[in-house]
């Protein structure tokens, strides 16, 4: 692989100051933002060196989520599909049951040095809702959560939960009515209540310094895993597999392996019912760079520049667009990014149930279904860190009735 | 000299101050807005500014979302959009038309074939709500090279520092967006208003627009006294919205050029008593 190092430039230096990884990134956000953009930048900046802060983070991340999580070797499967070794980074276990509460915990530490009292979220699969509501509650502040109207039909377990733990979620009827569309009220609520509002973004996507911001929380995956590894194995592993709706899950896994060229990475969008349909959400196969929601990035836009409906099983990757960082390693040429189907992304959620015992959230399915076709290509003595981003309790009223089971 | 400079020199020397309705191209059907231009221009218009549909108009309050939304229905892309500015140059070729919208369709043309399409439909100046001074630095070359003018907002938010960075790319007219928030938002304070103007005119001598929360003639008038351009969104869209069930037939849009003239009309001669009492 050769990729043009500038002046002793690591991969990992990125972004550059103004948010931009390659041409991808950057802010695009109407002027109002601006100036609450840049305070955050600011924030980011100081307490990413503050030792008290990282202590507090630290001590949050070991006692409320519960990490460091485990790495798990899950050597039934790897000895069915003949290939790799695979191990598994069980995001799934932590509290509230996926990736999503490394990042909320993290910057609701900081919008509480901020001074800001009021908390304000998007949502697709209502993940990241609950992450937030979570938070919110824990530190007693006013939380509203934003979901496409679609959305809410289809997660309506994860609305009752928000609710339960205080939040307001509020109804996006604008639009597609689901995640993108959330994200834009979201961020039209943000615009006029910035002086006490703090908004939380779930994923590595969104203006500077959400990407870069998101991946640092994020980033705990990739650092547990490397050091687990080690201790595993004594070596670092050859490819790293995670699933990619905006990317926080997959970035978290791979920004600590990025300037080790020797481990390969696979980042897998949703392909829906199949590339060739057009109903899918899959930016960075089937997309092109655009720009939507703050930051340049692949995405899925008709000629005329609109943005067009996705399609995927699994709510959470449900996005037109891509967090910026994933555009830029794609075009290095750094990462792969690769896509399966509905259908496979089922057979992976069984798969995974039936010969380890756990169950998987739809959205890391898809990574499943993609090691099962990469495991196999692979020596015996390779490995793989797949990123199992969470659970599937919340899924398991889609997988049924695709099942044709009624409750 | 750009039809922009020369409109506000032009009401400059009469003591007067601009009128600049917003409404979104293609609202509620694409038959309506060469109509509408010119009904506007008649019922007291400046300078026209015309809305880009896009589906994902993280700017605009409900009222500007829904008229994105109905636009689109029939599909009106950037390019139908010229095409209308093209016919309404075949007749007048005074009035400056300024694009509003977001930066995603022009991205997908190419900055530079959008500018000449613009240019040589008529355009006079763009307003791109999600493009930063700090993101344009071949956006902006690309508007000049064509006679564009860059159109940039300043909000409440911005701080004086700010000002002068973006004063400093913007030519035309600078555009005040007076609340924290969204358009149609109803809050606009004018004496916190004038406090910013009078923060935003040590910074630059480029004529100012206030827009964002002007809802009648009143508030118009109010705001004519402080600021050279009064711009209005919103208020005018929602007479589209109210006429909701005529949406698509002739009789339809003559009742809504017919309410939106009316509007234009009050707030024409509410700004012109306002303006010349001072
Ligand atoms: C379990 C799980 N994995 C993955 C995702 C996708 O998000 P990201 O690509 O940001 O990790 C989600 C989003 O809701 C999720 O809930």
């Amino acid at each position: 692989m050769t990729i043009d190092n500038q002046a002793g430039k690591k991969l990992s230096d990125m972004p550059d100051e103004s948010g931009h990884f390659g041409q991808y990134g950057g802010i695009f956000v109407p002027e109002t933002l601006m100036e609450p953009l840049n305070e955050l930048k600011q924030a980011y900046i100081h307490y990413f060196q503050d030792a008290e802060f990282l202590a507090e983070l630290d001590s949050d991340l070991a006692n409320y989520v519960g990490r460091p999580s485990p790495l798990y070797f899950a050597e039934r499967w790897s000895r069915e599909l003949g290939g790799a070794k695979i191990y598994l980074k069980r995001e799934d276990l932590n509290h509230t049951g996926a990736h999503k509460v490394n990042n909320t915990v993290g910057q609701m530490l900081l919008a509480k040095r901020m001074g800001k009292t009021r908390i304000i979220a998007e949502t697709g699969a209502g993940q990241h809702g609950v992450a937030t509501a979570t938070v919110a509650a824990r530190l007693g502040l006013e939380c509203v959560v934003y979901m496409g109207a679609e959305d809410i039909q289809r997660q309506s377990l994860n609305v009752y939960r928000m609710k339960l733990l205080g939040a307001r979620v509020v109804s996006v009827e604008s639009g597609s009515r689901t995640l993108k569309d959330a994200l834009n009220e979201a961020m039209r609520d943000w615009v006029t209540n910035i002086d006490n509002t703090f908004y939380i973004i779930g994923t590595a996507a969104g203006p500077h310094p959400y990407p870069a911001m998101v991946r640092d929380f994020q980033a705990v995956i990739g650092r547990e895993a490397k050091q687990q590894i080690m201790a595993h194995e004594g070596r670092l592993p050859d490819a790293l597999v995670a699933c990619i709706g905006g990317g926080s899950n997959a970035i978290g896994l791979f920004y600590p392996f990025v300037d080790d060229m020797d481990v390969s990475m696979y980042g897998v969008e949703a392909a829906g019912h199949g590339l060739e349909t057009g109903e899918h959400a899959a930016p960075l196969c089937a997309g092109k760079p655009g720009v939507l929601h703050g930051n340049r990035t692949y995405l899925m836009e008709d000629r005329h520049g609109q943005i067009i409906p996705t399609h995927s099983v699994s709510a959470g990757l449900d996005y037109p667009g891509v967090g910026p960082e994933h555009s830029w390693l794609k075009d290095i040429g750094r990462a792969n990014y690769v896509s399966v189907t509905d259908d496979e992304a089922l057979k992976g959620f069984h798969d995974l149930t039936l010969t380890e015992g756990i169950m998987p959230a739809l959205e890391s399915s898809h990574a499943i279904a993609y090691v099962t076709k990469l495991a196999p290509t692979m020596d015996k003595e390779q490995i793989i860190i797949m990123n199992l981003s969470g659970r599937g309790d919340k899924d398991i009223h889609t997988v049924a009735t695709i099942d044709g089971i009624e409750f | 000299m750009s039809r922009i400079k020369s409109c506000f020199a032009q009401l400059k020397e009469n003591n007067k101050k601009a009128l600049v309705p917003y409404v979104a191209a293609g609202d509620p059907n694409p038959e309506i807005t060469l109509d509408l231009m010119h009904a506007m221009v008649k019922s007291g218009a400046d300078i026209i500014e015309l809305g880009v549909p896009f589906s994902d108009p993280m700017a605009d309050g409900p009222v500007i979302q829904k008229a994105s939304e109905r636009a689109l229905i029939y599909g009106t892309s950037l390019i139908d959009v010229l095409d209308i500015i093209k016919s309404f140059r075949e007749t007048n070729n005074e009035t400056p038309v300024v694009l509003m919208g977001y930066l995603n369709p022009i991205e997908v043309l190419g900055y530079e074939n959008f500018a000449e399409a613009a240019h040589q439909a008529g355009v006079d100046g763009v307003l791109t709500v999600d493009i930063p001074p700090e993101e344009a630095q071949s956006y902006i070359p690309a508007l000049r090279k064509f006679d564009l003018d860059p159109i940039f907002l300043l909000s409440p938010t911005t701080t004086k520092e700010r000002m002068k960075l973006i004063c400093q790319y913007a030519s035309g007219f600078i555009y005040y967006v007076a609340v924290k928030g969204v358009t149609g938002t109803s809050a606009l304070d004018t004496d916190e208003v004038a406090q910013r103007l009078e923060i935003i005119k040590e910074v630059t001598d480029l004529p100012v627009g206030v827009g964002f929360g002007i809802k009648n003639a009143e508030t118009a008038a109010a705001i004519g006294r402080v600021a050279e351009a009064v711009v209005v969104g919103s208020a005018l869209v929602s007479l589209v919205e109210h006429n909701a069930h005529a949406y698509s037939n002739a009789e339809g849009n003559e009742k809504i050029i017919k309410e939106i003239s009316q509007v234009l009309l009050s707030m024409r001669s509410a700004l012109d008593a306002y303006t010349h009492d001072t």
